[in-house]
């Protein structure tokens, strides 16, 4: 009982975080501006690989290698939006101007 | 304990693909910030296939490399970022 509802929670976590990283990559391809796409990039990659992450360590059970998963993902969840911050930053300060709807 | 691996490593396979269809914004990206974020993006999916791996294949010494290679990765972001504002390039 209790394995297979381990195995289900597995399938679901990897699925979540297949559908969040689908999603960041969409809006990267598509969305106009380099302001929303940082913003799509900082949100929906870190929610996919926090999903993807935790899975992992899910997966791994009780071992010193879950320990190294959960640092993993903690730091990609603090890094994340870090570094889009420090994008759109050095976007806005080197003169880019953000995107508006009545422009094509 | 074999659906999970199928599972892992076909998670991993899609993470690839997606990987393949960014580098179109690291080409394409009409400013330095597009590509350098779409570069951050790619080394955030490199990180995932990699721990996607080291659970479907069974091997966790995978997982250092992951570690490492996100260190890289944010570090080589902020020096980007910083560098583009303040010396107005890299070189």
């Amino acid at each position: 009982m209790i394995e297979r509802l381990r195995v289900g929670s597995i399938v679901v976590l990897v699925a979540g975080g297949v559908f969040f990283t689908f999603v960041s990559t969409t809006g990267v391809l598509r969305l106009p501006d380099v302001y929303t796409r940082a913003h799509t990039a900082s949100q929906a990659d870190t929610l996919g690989a926090g999903f993807a992450l935790a899975a992992v360590a899910l997966a791994l059970g009780w071992q010193p290698a879950t320990l190294i998963t959960v640092l993993l993902m903690f730091f990609i969840f603090i890094t994340n939006p870090t570094a889009a911050h420090a994008i759109a930053r050095a976007a806005y300060e080197s003169g880019i101007e953000p995107w508006r709807e009545d422009e094509p | 304990m074999s659906l999970v691996n199928d599972v892992f490593i076909g998670a991993a396979a899609v993470f690839v693909v997606l990987a393949i269809a960014m580098l179109y914004r690291v080409i394409k990206g009409p400013t330095m910030q597009d590509r350098v974020l779409a570069v951050n993006v790619l080394g955030t999916n490199t990180v995932v296939i990699l721990a996607l791996l080291a659970a479907g294949l069974e091997e966790p010494w995978f997982l250092d490399i992951a570690l490492i290679y996100a260190l890289l990765n944010f570090l080589m972001t902020i020096a980007i970022s910083k560098f583009t504002v303040e010396r107005g390039g890299i070189i």
